[in-house]
């Protein structure tokens, strides 16, 4: 056996040229796939950071049906959250520990001749416990706030460095709607994420102050959505029932009706990220995998061409002796060294370019030992099965025929 | 002279090509004692080279029977034939047949690697047999190191390294010199002597001297079998 491995390195080093330029088909082919993988999973892993940086044991309350077919009740038909709601669940509910209400306006904030557009957002003070915000300076809005409806803003850190430049927005006027605010406080930055929204790009306002200046809607005690926070994550689900119930109960929804308001909570939020991430993993996995696919055709035709190269070669060696499967083990072998080394060589090189991704473009990558066993394991199938055909083909040569080849 | 070690009776080689059958051999009936020297004569498509091909097992017969050795080769699978040829045959070929990346000594073992014998023992017969052919100090070298000479005298080897009892030559000295031609005649009488069979494949009549026995070939069949009393010797 370690004579035949000795004939096929020996005859791979003879063709050094030819032996790395078709590794290099398997080596790109292999190192793809680990890159790719790991960039789709670096994906899933920063979104679900995200995800979970929203707040913990968050539910979310929103207006509106939940069934996604078919056209069902639209905006304005009725469907409402109002604050009352929302005190109610505050009041009644015994599985969760805040709720913060929220009125968003999209909106142009001015501040002398510099301005922006954000999304500015009335709320609770709970607000920022539920959503885990904390101020970096200045402070947060507090309960005088809203009884008074007074006109104070809390600035994200991208509005502050936007509007403000280097500035200290604390203590200065800016306007909104041409109503001006006094910013109070500014927000420690959760981080720009590659992907979502930016967290940190929002003006937060007393939810009263927002009600009667900013939306100015028909139904002044409407609120867009509501943050609830359970005591903590196994109660969720009794939060979510309990709120459910109370809804139902207070929208006057029969026992045959649907809601007329959503519930989510964050882990299925998690769960249908983490499966659309994993689908874009295996959507790149599977575009690498035809690179590593098209390196293996080119390992079998180098070994077609090796076998024909090597047509005495077989003879002699069929003339001293070897039986078929001597020939076809040697060049099984060959084949399999070849797409093994690339193999080899391809899951250094994705690892050091899913490093260089993660440097170069920011964006997050985790190489998973799954993708590198998958990577070396499907290489070397490569190997065994491109590698078969050449090698069957070389031990049916008659030794006659083999020996006459010029 | 003792039993025959090859015998073919009937022996007939066809190739089909079109409609019409080409009889390469047809009806070839000899056999060769053990410690024969024969010469297989005869002018080019006479089917002294196919015959060479039937006795060396690199080639089946379309009709006939091959007992080579006390066993009957004609009716062998491909595997068994190998062992056959790895066992029994020792190949000198016109134009040597080395393997071009190995060395002498690498070359010589070859044989060795298939009869499955250790790493060790190879390198030792395979001295052993370059020794013999007058070639211990080329060793390690390549066959495109060599003379030709040297590189018939390595095939030389490579036919002695398993103790085959039958070595077949096909015309061993085509690509050589006349002097380097007797050399290897030389060697390969001194061959025969120590007990091997030797059948060879020549045209030149000059070469065929050396052996005991000639059989001439002509249109795919025998028509010739004459036994020479006082064969060639070399000095």
């Amino acid at each position: 056996m370690f004579e035949v491995f000795r004939t096929a390195v020996s005859s791979l080093w003879a063709n050094k040229t030819r032996s790395m330029l078709t590794m290099l088909g398997i080596v790109i082919g292999v190192g793809a796939v680990i890159a790719m993988v790991a960039v789709g999973n670096g994906a899933s892993k920063q979104m679900e950071g995200v995800i979970s940086g929203m707040g913990v044991n968050m539910i979310m309350v929103r207006p509106g049906a939940p069934n996604m077919g078919g056209v069902r009740q639209g905006a304005g038909s009725g469907a409402r959250l109002t604050l009352s709601d929302i005190r109610a669940i505050e009041e009644e509910c015994w599985s969760i520990q805040d709720v913060a209400p929220t009125v968003n306006a999209n909106s142009q904030v001015i501040f002398e001749n510099r301005n922006w557009s954000t999304s500015v957002t009335g709320t609770t003070p709970g607000y920022f416990n539920v959503r885990e915000y904390q101020a970096e300076s200045g402070r947060l809005l507090d309960e005088t706030d809203e009884r008074s409806a007074a006109k104070v803003a809390v600035l994200g850190s991208t509005v502050a460095k936007e509007l403000f430049g280097g500035a200290d927005p604390v203590g200065r006027i800016m306007r909104v709607r041409n109503i001006p605010f006094e910013v109070v406080g500014v927000l420690a930055s959760k981080g720009q994420s590659a992907m979502g929204p930016d967290q940190d790009d929002i003006v937060i306002v007393p939810i009263t102050t927002a009600q009667r200046r900013l939306v100015r809607s028909s139904f002044a005690d409407s609120v867009n959505m509501a943050f609830v926070q359970a005591r903590d994550a196994s109660m969720i689900e009794s939060a979510m029932d309990e709120i459910s119930a109370l809804l139902r109960q207070r929208h006057r929804i029969g026992p045959d009706e649907d809601d007329d308001f959503q519930l989510g909570n964050m882990t299925d939020m998690i769960n249908s990220l983490s499966q659309s991430t994993w689908v874009m993993t295996l959507l790149l996995g599977s575009v690498a995998s035809i690179s590593l696919l098209v390196g293996g055709i080119g390992i079998m035709n180098i070994m077609l061409v090796s076998v024909t190269e090597r047509t005495r070669e077989i003879g002699i060696r069929m003339a001293v002796g070897a039986r078929a499967i001597d020939i076809r083990i040697q060049f099984l072998l060959e084949a399999m060294l070849l797409s093994l080394l690339g193999g080899i060589i391809g899951i250094l090189l994705g690892y050091g370019a899913s490093l260089g991704v993660a440097s170069v473009l920011k964006w997050p990558t985790s190489v998973s030992g799954g993708a590198i066993a998958v990577a070396a394991g499907f290489s070397c199938f490569v190997g065994v099965f491109f590698g078969l055909y050449p090698a069957w083909k070389a031990s049916r040569l008659r030794p006659i025929d083999a020996l006459r080849f010029e | 002279m003792s039993e025959p070690i090859i015998e073919v009776r009937g022996l007939v080689k066809a190739y089909k090509s079109g409609d019409s059958e080409l009889r390469a051999l047809d009806g070839v009936s000899f056999s060769i004692d053990r410690g024969e020297f024969v010469a297989i004569m005869g002018p080019s498509g006479s089917g002294k080279s196919t015959t060479m091909n039937m006795l060396g097992c690199l080639d089946s017969p379309t009709e006939g029977v091959y007992m080579l050795n006390g066993r009957d080769v004609s009716g062998m699978g491909g595997d068994e034939l190998a062992h056959v040829r790895n066992a029994t045959l020792g190949f000198v070929f016109q134009g040597f047949n080395l393997l071009p990346r190995l060395n002498a000594l690498d070359n010589v073992a070859l044989p060795l690697v298939y009869a499955g014998v250790d790493s060790r023992e190879r390198a030792r017969r395979a001295q052993t047999a370059l020794e013999k052919v007058g070639l211990a100090s080329r060793t390690r070298h390549r066959p495109n190191q060599l003379s030709g000479g040297q590189q018939q005298r390595v095939a030389i080897a490579r036919a002695l390294v398993g103790e085959a009892p039958v070595i077949l030559a096909d015309e061993p000295t085509g690509n050589l010199d006349t002097k380097t031609s007797a050399e290897i005649m030389a060697l390969l009488c001194e061959i025969n002597e120590e007990g091997h069979t030797v059948v060879l494949v020549t045209h030149e009549p000059d070469i065929s001297e050396y052996a005991s026995r000639t059989l001439r070939f002509r249109d795919g069949r025998l028509v010739e079998d004459a036994r020479r009393t006082k064969p060639k010797k070399s000095k």
